[in-house]
C-alpha cells in the first residue's frame, strides 16, 4: 500500500547543516534500496506559488506565500506494508532532523493513498 | 497512539531480512540464523513498547542477534573460531563503528542470503516460499493465504528446504564467478514466479494475494540496489513495474478480464510507467530475455492509445526474443505483433507452423486472425476450442463471447 508524507515546517531563515543533507540523501539511498521509496522531492516556498480556490461560487487565484505558519517542505511516495512502516521512514526522517539540527520543528504527515486494496470486489 | 507491538513489527518488516542474512553469514546455517533472528525480535517485542524504538533500529537488532548468535556458538565446536571473527561479545559495548561494520557486510550478506534461499539444488516451491520467509519476512500463514495452501504444507516446505541446503552442505556464499550467470538467472526466475503469481490473481481474492506482486517488486528492486551491474535485474525490475502499472486496468467493474488493447490506458498507474522506463534505461543496450519483455512493455505503456503502438519494433523485439530464449510461446506473441504491424496473413503463417498442444491462447490467436481475414465459421471454431481448453473462467468467457459475435 501506497502513503504519501509531506514535510510540514516554518522555512527556516538559516540554510540547513551540512551533514543534515547528507544525512537525508543517505536515508533515502536506504529507503530505496529497501525498495520503500517510490518517489520524492523538494517543493519550492510557497512565495513562488499560487493558490486558486473556490468559495462562495466564485473562483479566486491569489498568488503566494500563503498565510499559514507552516509551509509544505518536501514530498515522498513510499510502497510499504502497513501504515506503521510509512511512519517509521517519517521517524527515521525527523530523527536525522533532531540529531542534526539544533532546534528545528516540524511535521510530516503520513496519507495513505488510495489503492486497490481498498475497493474490495 | 500506535500501537507500540505494531510499530516493532514494522520496524522488523524493515530490518529483518539483513538480520537473517548477517546471522546466516555468521553461523553458516539458515535454520539457526531464522531461530536466532525470531529471539532477537522477541527480545525487541519485551523491551521497546516501554523503552521506546530505539535510535538505531537495525543496529540495535544486529547487536543483539550476533550477542544470541555467540551464545548459541558457544554451544557449538568452533566456539573459538567464530569469537575471533565476531569480536566483541557484548551488546553493551556497541560503538559506532559496530554500526558501520555491519553496513560494510550488508549488501553481500543480503546477496549471499538471495542465492541461497534460490539455491537451484531446492525444488522451484521451496525457493519460492524460502525466499518470501526469509528475504520478505513473510509468516508461514502469509504464504499459505497467499498461495492458497496449508500453514501446515508451508511450514514443512520450508523445514524441508533448510534441511535439503544443510544436509548438501551448501555453503552461504556467493556463487563463484562461473556459476554466477546461472544463479542469478535463478534469483530472478523466483522473483518472477512470486509476480505472476500475484498478478494472476482474480478480483474478489484475499488481498494477500495480489500483494504478492507488490513483494515481488520490492525484492526486484532491492535486488537491483544490491547488483546494480546486471542489466538482467534492472530488466526484470522493468518489466515488474510495467506490468503492475497496467494492475488498475486489467479487469472491469464485473471483475473480468479487460485485454491489453482494450484497457482504459487512463488508470494506468504512470508513477510505475515512469519507474519502469527509468529501470529499463538501465538496462539500456542489453538484449536479456527479461529486458526485451521489459521493452516490449515499454511499448505499450508509451504508446496514449492501443492505436498508436508501435507493433513493428514490438515485432523485431519478440524476434530478438526468440533467438535469446526461444519459445513456441513467443513465436506466438511475434505472430500478433506482426499482425498488427503487416496484417493477419503473415501472422496466420507463422501460427500455423506452431506446435504448442494445450495452449487455449493459440487457438485463441488463430480464431482472431481467422476473424480479421473474414473467415467467420472457421473463427468461431477456434474461440470454441479454446473456449474449451482454457481453465480460466475469465478467459472462457471471453472467447465464448468471441464465438458468438461471430456467429
Amino acid at each position: 500500500m501506497r502513503y504519501l508524507t509531506l514535510l510540514k515546517a516554518v522555512h527556516p531563515t538559516t540554510p540547513p547543516p551540512p551533514g543534515l543533507m547528507e544525512a537525508i540523501m543517505k536515508l533515502g539511498a536506504d529507503a530505496t534500496a529497501a525498495g520503500a521509496l517510490l518517489d520524492t522531492a523538494g517543493l519550492a516556498p510557497s512565495a513562488t506559488g499560487a493558490r486558486v480556490s473556490l468559495a462562495g461560487g466564485e473562483l479566486s487565484v491569489t498568488d503566494g506565500p500563503f498565510a499559514e505558519a507552516k509551509e509544505t517542505i518536501s514530498y515522498a511516495v513510499y510502497e510499504v506494508r502497513s501504515k506503521e512502516e510509512a511512519v517509521e521512514w517519517a521517524s527515521r526522517f525527523l530523527k536525522l532532523h533532531r540529531d542534526l539540527w539544533d532546534g528545528w520543528e516540524g511535521d510530516v504527515e503520513v496519507l495513505k493513498v488510495f489503492g486497490p486494496e481498498d475497493f474490495p470486489a | 497512539m500506535t500501537d507500540p507491538r505494531r510499530a516493532v513489527e514494522a520496524v522488523w518488516r524493515i530490518e529483518s531480512a539483513r538480520i537473517v542474512a548477517g546471522l546466516a553469514r555468521l553461523v553458516g546455517d539458515l535454520g539457526l540464523a531464522e531461530e536466532l533472528a525470531q529471539d532477537t525480535l522477541v527480545i525487541a517485542l519485551e523491551q521497546w513498547p516501554s523503552a521506546g524504538v530505539p535510535d538505531h533500529p537495525g543496529s540495535w537488532l544486529m547487536a543483539t542477534a550476533k550477542h544470541r548468535a555467540v551464545d548459541a556458538l558457544r554451544r557449538r565446536t568452533r566456539y573459538q573460531e567464530k569469537l575471533a571473527e565476531i569480536g566483541r561479545a557484548t551488546p553493551e559495548h556497541v560503538e559506532p563503528d559496530l554500526a558501520a561494520e555491519v553496513d560494510d557486510y550488508v549488501g553481500d550478506d543480503l546477496l549471499r542470503l538471495v542465492f541461497t534461499t534460490c539455491h537451484p539444488a531446492l525444488p522451484t516451491e521451496s525457493r519460492v516460499a524460502l525466499t518470501l520467509r526469509l528475504l520478505g519476512g513473510l509468516t508461514v500463514a502469509e504464504i499459505a493465504r497467499a498461495y492458497l495452501a496449508s500453514e501446515a504444507a508451508v511450514g514443512q516446505r520450508i523445514t524441508r528446504a533448510k534441511r535439503t541446503l544443510a544436509e548438501k552442505r551448501i555453503p552461504i556464499e556467493l556463487p563463484p564467478p562461473a556459476e554466477a550467470a546461472q544463479r542469478l538467472a535463478s534469483v530472478l526466475e523466483v522473483v518472477y514466479l512470486i509476480f505472476n503469481e500475484g498478478y494472476a490473481a482474480t478480483a474478489g481474492d484475499d488481498w494477500t494475494r495480489p500483494s504478492l506482486c507488490q513483494e515481488a517488486l520490492r525484492l526486484g528492486r532491492v535486488l537491483a540496489t544490491l547488483a546494480p551491474h546486471e542489466p538482467e535485474v534492472h530488466g526484470l525490475v522493468a518489466l515488474m513495474e510495467l506490468q503492475a502499472s497496467r494492475l488498475p486496468a486489467r479487469t472491469d467493474s464485473a471483475g473480468h478480464p479487460v485485454l491489453l488493447q482494450d484497457q482504459d490506458r487512463s488508470r494506468w498507474d504512470r508513477l510505475l510507467v515512469r519507474r519502469g522506463l527509468a529501470a529499463l534505461a538501465r538496462a539500456d543496450g542489453t538484449f536479456g530475455p527479461y529486458t526485451l519483455q521489459a521493452s516490449i512493455a515499454a511499448c505499450h505503456a508509451r504508446a496514449p492509445r492501443a492505436e498508436d503502438t508501435d507493433w513493428d519494433r514490438i515485432a523485431t523485439l519478440y524476434e530478438v526474443l526468440s533467438h535469446v530464449s526461444p519459445s513456441p510461446v513467443v513465436d506466438l506473441n511475434r505472430a500478433v505483433a506482426v499482425s498488427h504491424a503487416h496484417g493477419p496473413e503473415p501472422a496466420l503463417a507463422i501460427v500455423d507452423a506452431l506446435d504448442l498442444p494445450n495452449y487455449p491462447l493459440l487457438p485463441a490467436v488463430r480464431g482472431d486472425l481467422l476473424a480479421r481475414l473474414g473467415r467467420s465459421a472457421e473463427a468461431g471454431k477456434e474461440f470454441r476450442r479454446a473456449a474449451a481448453m482454457t481453465r480460466n473462467a475469465g478467459e472462457r468467457a471471453l472467447f465464448e463471447g468471441r464465438a458468438a459475435a461471430l456467429g
